[in-house]
């Protein structure tokens, strides 16, 4: 039963394991390995580091530190300077992108929207450099690149919200504020404005990848779980053999629908799944305003959503004479 | 250890309603199945709806007869053609409505207004006050009649105001509001406006001042797109949120969800609406001429914070506290349960078109004839609307 548990019950000990050395050029030095650590390796690996940070993990941690300074420092400044308030009101908090009267002006006044654009730009700067390092972590490791790919989906996604579609639009007022629950009432403002995002197929495709991709995670966890026992967790290893793990994990579902992926496609499910979420989207924020205004009329028009019996109440403002 | 932390679990579920509401609820389908278009209301606070005081004494149909208030009596120049009788009625009622004498009002009862000495003098500012608004209470009823348009298959005869509809018997009814404080240039201190936790937008971050912008301001409140695809129409976020505030407000004020009066698939469109929509866009009509054409016009007669008989009557920043959708719906769709209390005091009706004094709304009138007397405007210059 042990593999069933929510924490993974077994945890090797040993020689701490400093891991492959690298082509010597470009070899920089690792930090660690530090040691184990007994609650670590109740989530997964015990063994703490070996870390390996180089420039651009350095350069990635300083653009990014930067980025939630300023951040931080605005919504602290906006109570005041109180650190009691910016506790209390910290889901409230905000730093808002420039006002509408700006358009996409590079650098409006800092305290009404500079400080979001220079925020944001240290942020982009943040994400891109780990995302190279994530690339050349790969490499050197001799793996291929499938993360960096993943990675670079969800980066599509963040850059059209908060910069592809503002310069399409032509204003940074479009773009999402630095906030938590701000930015959730941008999410509801920005479907209402255009007249509802669920008729944008791009966001019924992205929402229905997202559903897929923890539907996925669940029948592959699940299953690599339920044939634990049998060593399943060495997955690929198992793949040729009879009455493996492997073997009664895709027997499983073959009897349950007729159907099963392999131990390897079922990772390529995953990815695609999981990429196209956001691949998909971004496509959809980056039609919202520029190619279609309003996605319900839209969708009507395209006999995509139903059009309900008209209930006949009338626009008051299209009456003669009525009141402004 | 093992039994500890699944009581624990166990209470888990339990702490999580915490939040939820308790007690019976009643759900109405009011729209096409599928549409979610349903209003779920709690039992308990439907009950409590209809809190009407009855009226001091009868109005008998002799007491209409006699001398009309405006001979008998000195300075009366909103009720002067009602009976005697009928004024005094009329005085006892708003009274008990306004200031009640048994009230925890110091000065309450008749002299909350009037110097006992000389009835006629409007040396007490509370009485210059109550001048206009009678004179509101009879535009209301008389110009605003969208706004109480029946849905329910009924009669719309009688539906309307009266002091009590908001006052509850007390000088400031409840729920008011005044403009928010200005954010300031500097960094420190500037919330733009929003991003603080408030009744007024639900707890939202959403912007909290909608009421300046929209309830005496004429900030367009319209957001959504009429073409599926880009038109000459412009919004911002930032606008599409200031207009969720003042829907929240309405929501809360109200004590309905958004599908009370819209189809939540495509808010903006009329089509797929309710009527009661119609009724609240004559209400947000009706709430800025309240605000600007008879709170706001009285201007200084409104005594500065600190000052006066009975404490504060102006926001932080010096404006009056003015109306909003709670003022009279006070939570409830249809104030006090839809009770007609107006068909007991006839001379709170006012007459169509005709019952707009109100001096200083003057020149406003000759600016924007549509916003004073809709009803009046809207026969007489059939303008087309922007």
């Amino acid at each position: 039963m042990a593999y069933q548990n929510i924490f993974t019950q077994v945890q090797l000990r040993g020689e701490l394991e400093p891991g492959v050395p690298l082509d010597p050029a470009n070899n920089d030095p690792r930090f660690g390995p530090f040691g184990f650590t007994y609650w670590m390796g109740k989530l997964g690996g015990a063994q703490l580091g070996p870390m390996y940070l180089g420039k651009l993990g350095i350069a990635a941690l300083i653009c990014g530190a930067i980025s939630i300074v300023i951040i931080g420092m605005n919504m602290l400044a906006s109570v005041n300077y109180d650190p009691i308030q910016f506790v209390r009101q910290l889901f409230w908090l905000s730093l808002e992108p420039p006002a509408a009267k700006y358009g996409f002006k590079i650098l409006p006044p800092l305290n009404e929207g500079g400080w979001w654009v220079i925020a944001g730009a240290f942020l982009t700067a943040s994400i891109l450099l780990w995302w190279a390092r994530t690339y050349r972590r790969a490499r050197e490791l001799g793996m291929g690149t499938h993360v960096a790919w993943a990675f670079a989906s969800a980066i599509w996604l963040y850059l059209v919200l908060g910069f592809i579609r503002p310069l399409a639009m032509g204003s940074w007022s479009e773009a999402v504020p630095f906030g938590i629950f701000p930015h959730l009432d941008w999410t509801a403002a920005f479907s209402i404005r255009y007249g509802n995002l669920f008729y944008n197929p791009f966001h019924a495709l992205s929402i229905a990848f997202l559903y897929g991709s923890t539907l996925l995670f669940a029948m592959h966890g699940a299953t690599i779980l339920a044939v634990g026992r049998y060593g399943g967790e060495r997955e690929i290893e198992q793949i040729t053999d009879r009455g493996t793990a492997s073997e009664r994990a895709a027997l499983f579902w073959r009897w349950t629908m007729g159907f099963n992926a392999t131990m390897e496609s079922i990772h390529r499910w995953a990815w695609w799944f999981a990429v196209l979420t956001t691949l998909t989207g971004g496509i959809g924020i980056l039609l919202t305003g520029t190619v279609v205004d309003n996605w319900y009329l839209w969708a009507v028009e395209h006999h995509f959503a139903e059009q309900y019996p008209a209930t006949g109440t009338l626009d008051p403002s299209t009456l003669p004479g009525a009141p402004q | 250890m093992m039994r500890k932390t699944l009581i624990a679990l166990a209470a888990l579920p339990a702490l999580l309603l915490g939040g939820c509401e308790i007690g019976t609820k009643v759900t109405e389908q009011q729209g096409p199945r599928g549409t979610a278009i349903a209003q779920v209301n709690h039992k308990a606070t439907m009950q409590i709806a209809a809190e009407v005081p009855a009226p001091p004494y009868d109005l008998t149909p002799d007491m209409l007869e006699g001398d009309r208030a405006g001979d008998a009596y000195e300075n009366v120049q909103v009720l002067k053609d009602i009976s005697v009788d009928e004024f005094n009625y009329t005085m006892a009622s708003l009274t008990e409505w306004v200031s009640p004498a048994d009230g925890n009002l110091e000065n309450g009862g008749c002299n909350y207004c009037h110097n006992p000495a000389n009835m006629a003098s409007d040396e007490i500012y509370t009485k210059v006050v109550a001048r206009k608004m009678l004179q509101m209470t009879q535009n209301i009823n008389a110009n605003w009649t969208p706004h109480f348009n029946n849905n329910y298959g009924e009669s719309s005869e009688n539906a309307g105001v009266t002091c009590w509809t908001c006052h509850r018997g007390k000088p400031v009814p409840a729920n008011n509001w005044s403009a928010a404080s200005p954010s300031p240039s500097k960094l420190a201190g500037n919330k733009l406006g929003q991003n603080t936790p408030l009744k007024q937008t639900a707890y939202a971050s959403l912007p909290y001042d909608s009421f300046s912008a929209y309830l005496s301001g004429k900030e367009p409140i319209r957001v959504g797109a009429k073409s599926a695809y880009p038109s000459t129409h412009k919004a911002s976020i930032v606008s599409t949120e200031t207009t969720y505030g003042l829907m929240m407000h309405m929501s809360q004020g109200l004590g309905v969800n958004c599908t009370f009066c819209h189809n939540s698939q495509n808010f903006a469109k009329w089509d797929d609406s309710r009527g009661q929509r119609v009724n609240a866009w004559y209400g947000i009509r009706m709430v800025r001429d309240i605000n600007n054409n008879y709170i706001s016009s009285l201007g200084d007669v409104w005594p500065a914070n600190g000052k006066g008989i009975n404490g504060n009557r102006r926001g932080p920043e010096g404006d009056p506290l003015k109306v909003n959708c709670a003022t009279c719906h006070n939570g409830i769709n249809r104030p006090m349960g839809g009770v007609k209390m107006l068909k007991d005091y006839p001379a709170l009706k006012g007459v169509h078109g005709t019952a707009v004094p109100a001096p200083a709304a003057a020149p406003v009138v000759a600016e924007e004839p549509a916003d004073v007397a809709p009803m009046a405007a809207a026969t007489a210059l059939a303008k087309p609307a922007a």
